[in-house]
């Protein structure tokens, strides 16, 4: 087992300690009454009350021995269901390098308002988190904000060039969950092989998202026809699946273990599957938009709609729901990006792409499991427990004793329609305003803390 | 106040502009005249009085729309025809002809129009009905009938043939 | 003779994201894109063009009807023809003309397009006519402009460029009549093309007989048969029966991307020689956006032939975008802010 990259308890500045308590004296307690405890993983759905302490479950039910009278308590409206914090494999905060979109506060505290109490960031951060010091500044930052975990993906290459490799495994002994070259392309074939079998000799996971550039190059929506009624540059599908065809005919030769984050086409699942088939080490994510959103609602050019990988055909949208339903596509993740507004106000294909979609992720997909597409259980192991495998995180993503206490408590019953002035997120770029949610998060704990309660 | 004039049948109108106007030009008022209606009653107009001078030259027919001042408020006019003014206008002697006389707007319009098109002679207005209410210097040369209506009547001109007028309240309408 | 090609179905997509070109009275306030217009508008539009074009036929070519409007040519990608019949066109309008050209100047600095926008504003513009390099630049205008200011697009990127197919409408319609009984060709670089996609939507809505495209695959975007043509590959297949031959200019940096070996190659297989001319209908009437490369896409003794009308389409094209400014600027403001 990999050490725990961190331990937000200990080092933990007082003066931004959540809701002015002070760590170990006031409310490392904490009884969370009357919750209905839903975490399938470990095949439990009761209505008990949740004892944390010293930011550990320590009991399910009945309290620990030495349990103190003065412990916080969190009472839990009658219906509400308590579950396990949800990991978001791919998300960027900003920081370092563009504090003008967003911050690692503002965006810890727009991942606890979602539920998510682990924020997974690939290294394309400024500079590049190439080096182990860029992965301590982040980890301090987080602390600092005092909401929820952030862990790093470490630079498979030096600035992610794709030209020299960096230094992996030094990367993974200061605490890096994975290693990747977010989306910048390897200089050449040659290389990215070398890199995979060196990331394999230290059993690294790897995430790379396939994209091939020339491909890719000016494309900005999907090469469909609604790309073609309004004259934008295509992107094809072939970016996609020819380098992911590529990827794999290389995981086959080096035994990588690779995560691809984020398919957006029926295509590029069939390759996935088939290599699922042929025993490779290789795994698969979706965002949470792409279960959604399709080319049509590029159709109005809203720049919000604006992403990469762009939002394909009403088929892929439907493989891509099947595969994550099948459990075939492995996890979901926000890819979250959040902009400043100026970002997007130009025209279409000048924008710069991305959702921001951390206060999305858990609502979008619970809606998934509302209309029936996916069952509760596969929801929770797509946002949680395969996340937590991928990224070796063995401590947190149950609801059982000795887990870290990352837990979300949400109303099933809530009825809320997103309003972009609302967000906790410094961007407030999704094109889901306006749209329909049940499933609230009301209160988020992180560590054995309520980092979160919404208020009303 | 005054009880508002009856008014005369199309005809009857057209008769008397007529009559007035081949007594114009046997005193010599204008030479070889050029006839031009302003779009669309007074093309209307403009034919009867063309048939009855026997000019030889084709009609002459105005469309004021893009000369009109209240385009700011009223906005473009779905287009039905365009101006046709085949014949060169300078030097000549142009009847102009409306169907009623208002404000003047329309007939101020119309001669900017005809004065893109050349520099006339002379310029002489004919008209089916002068009522009051002018709001420009302009009157009418010759009339089939003068006017004094109520503040809320109009006049409204249908046609071609038979051509008919009635007065109308825009407070019924 | 009648025609049995019945077209394809044009799919609808999401709620008409084109009603920005509308005031809340349902006037014409902004022409973007022919989408939305719908048949009424576009007749509306060609017949109001009717009475412009005989203006200009006058000795003095000017009418006061926008006297004391300001027109502002924004032109983001250089293009000197386009610039000018806009600006002819306002001028005979009487309306006061500012050219800006800022393919080279601020924008490319790091102002931010609003910047300039707002700038230009504050000079109490009415109307911008603009020209930009990138798909949806002036449906972004139009979304931000302040409520007095008109925007007609003069072509964004590849998307669209209402006034040329409105004028080729014109041009059809003077030569043809009824577009119903009518098979027009479009040939040439449909993929690239903003006059194409206008084109088509222009044709359909004025419900003609028979649409296609006739190109090599490289120079045929994806899906085009959705937006209500059919796609040939061979000209002689594709010119057959043919009343209107619509040329597009083919760009240089299409060879060097890899689109089509030569030049030479193209002009064998798709060039307008008068060889291929007679594939067509003998009445065909032949039209090119210009200005047209001789010897690339078409042959000289055809562009300058009888059945051209290149240079009518030059001299509509001044009348229609005099329609299309005083339609957009009679748009009712008073209820509007």
């Amino acid at each position: 087992m990999k050490d725990a990259p961190e331990n937000l308890g200990l080092d933990y500045d007082p003066v931004r300690h959540p809701e002015g308590c002070r760590p170990g004296i006031d409310c490392d307690h904490w009884v969370i009454r009357g919750a209905r405890l839903r975490d399938p993983s470990v095949g439990l759905d009761t209505t008990r009350d949740l004892f944390l302490a010293n930011g550990r479950i320590v009991g399910i039910g009945e309290a620990p021995d030495d349990w103190p009278i003065d412990a916080a308590e969190h009472i839990c409206t009658e219906g509400h269901w308590l579950i396990p914090g949800v990991i978001d494999g791919w998300a960027r905060l900003r920081e370092p390098g563009l504090e003008h979109k967003a911050t690692i506060a503002t965006e810890s505290a727009a991942a606890v308002a979602g539920g998510i109490t682990t924020l997974v960031i690939p290294p394309d951060t400024a500079p590049v988190l190439d080096t182990v010091a860029v992965a301590r500044y982040i980890k301090r930052r987080a602390q600092l904000a005092g909401r929820t975990r952030v862990v790093a993906i470490g630079a498979m290459t030096q600035r992610l060039a794709g030209e020299l490799l960096a230094e992996m495994a030094a990367l993974d002994a200061g605490g890096c969950v994975a290693i990747s070259n977010a989306h910048y392309p390897f200089h050449d074939l040659r290389l990215m092989r070398r890199a995979l079998e060196y990331a394999a000799t230290f059993d690294l996971q790897v995430l790379l998202q396939p994209i091939d550039p020339s491909l890719a190059s000016r494309g900005c929506a999907h090469d469909g026809a609604v790309a073609t009624r309004l004259g934008l540059p295509g992107l094809p599908v072939s970016a996609e699946t020819a380098p992911l065809a590529q990827l794999i005919a290389m995981i086959n030769e080096t035994g990588a273990r690779v995560h691809v984050p984020m398919l957006s086409s029926a295509a590029a699942l069939k390759l996935i599957e088939r290599a699922k088939a042929d025993g490779l080490p290789i795994t698969a994510g979706v965002s949470a938009h792409q279960l959604w959103l399709t080319e049509m609602d590029t159709d109005a050019l809203d720049p919000n709609a604006h992403v990469i990988p762009p939002l394909r055909s009403m088929r892929d949208r439907d493989a891509l729901r099947r595969g994550l339903a099948e459990g075939l596509i492995d996890t979901v993740v926000s890819d979250h990006q959040p902009h400043e507004p100026d970002a997007k106000l130009a025209p279409f294909p000048e924008t710069e792409p991305g959702i921001s979609g951390l206060e999305t992720l858990l609502p979008l997909i619970m809606k998934l499991v509302e209309e029936k597409v996916m069952t509760f259980e596969r929801a929770l192991d797509a946002l949680i427990t395969r996340p937590a495998a991928l990224f070796g995180l063995e401590d947190t993503g149950s609801i059982t004793v000795g887990q870290r206490a990352d837990l979300a408590l949400i109303d099933p019953d809530s009825m809320w329609s997103l309003d972009t002035t609302g967000m906790a997120s410094a961007g407030t770029n999704t094109p889901f305003a306006g749209w329909d949610f049940t499933h609230r998060v009301e209160a988020t704990w992180v560590n054995g803390r309520r980092v979160f309660r919404r208020e009303d | 106040m005054t009880p508002p004039d009856p008014l005369l049948p199309a005809n009857e109108a057209i008769d008397r502009l007529e009559t007035e106007i081949r007594a114009a030009q046997r005193r010599g008022e204008f030479v070889d005249p050029l006839i031009v209606g302003i779009h669309t009653g007074g093309v209307w107009v403009a034919d009867a009085l063309h048939r009855a001078l026997g000019c030889s030259e084709p009609l002459g027919r105005l469309n004021i729309t893009f000369y009109r001042d209240d385009f700011h408020t009223l906005g473009l006019h779905p287009q039905v025809s365009p101006s046709d003014l085949s014949v060169d206008v300078d030097g000549r002697d142009i009847i102009l002809v409306d169907d009623v006389l208002f404000t003047g707007r329309t007939v101020r319009a119309a001669m900017n129009e005809l004065f893109d098109y050349g520099r006339p002679r002379r310029i002489r207005l004919a008209v089916l009905y002068q009522r009051d209410g002018g709001e420009l210097p302009i009157c009418a040369d010759w009339a089939g009938q003068r006017v004094t209506l109520g503040p809320d009547e109009q006049i409204h001109v249908d046609g071609p043939a038979p051509m008919t007028a009635h007065r109308v309240s825009s407070k019924e309408s | 003779m009648a025609v049995h090609f019945v077209r394809p179905k044009i799919p609808k997509f999401a709620p008409d994201p084109w009603a920005i070109q509308f005031d809340k009275n349902g006037h014409l306030r902004h022409l973007l894109t022919i989408e939305g217009l719908g048949p009424q508008w576009v007749t509306r539009i060609l017949d109001t063009a009717e009475g412009f074009v005989s203006v200009t036929d006058r000795e003095i070519k000017k009418v006061p009807l926008l006297r004391g409007r300001t027109v502002v040519n924004l032109f983001f990608e250089s293009s000197t023809r386009t610039r000018t019949t806009f600006e002819l066109a306002a001028k005979r309008l009487s309306a006061d003309v500012l050219n800006l050209n800022l393919a080279t100047s601020a924008t490319k600095k790091g102002e931010s397009l609003l910047d300039t926008l707002r700038n230009i504003e504050a000079m109490q513009a009415d109307m911008f006519v603009v020209r930009h390099e990138q798909s949806g630049a002036a449906h972004f205008i139009a979304r931000h402009v302040a409520p007095h200011v008109s925007v007609v697009n003069a072509g964004d990127g590849w998307h669209s460029h209402p006034t040329q197919a409105l004028l080729d409408a014109f041009t059809i319609r003077r030569h043809k009549g009824d577009f119903s009984p009518l098979r027009v060709a479009i040939v040439g670089d449909i993929r690239h093309s903003r006059v194409a996609r206008s084109q088509m939507h222009v044709l359909n809505s004025l419900n003609v007989g028979e649409l296609r495209v006739i190109a090599p695959r490289t120079l045929i975007p994806t899906d085009v048969e959705k937006l209500g043509v059919r796609v040939f590959h061979d000209m002689r297949e594709g010119l057959r029966d043919v009343d209107v031959i619509i040329m597009l200019r083919l760009q240089r940096e299409r060879m060097e991307s890899g689109l089509l070996p030569s030049e030479e190659e193209f002009y064998r297989l798709y060039g307008l020689t008068e060889e291929k001319l007679a594939w067509a209908k003998h009445d065909a009437i032949v039209m090119h956006p210009g200005p047209a490369n001789r010897g690339v896409e078409i042959e000289s003794s055809v562009a300058d032939g009888p059945q051209s009308v290149i240079l009518e389409q030059v001299s509509n094209g001044i009348g229609v975008r005099m329609a299309v400014m005083s339609l957009c600027m009679s748009a009712n403001r008073g209820d509007q802010a």
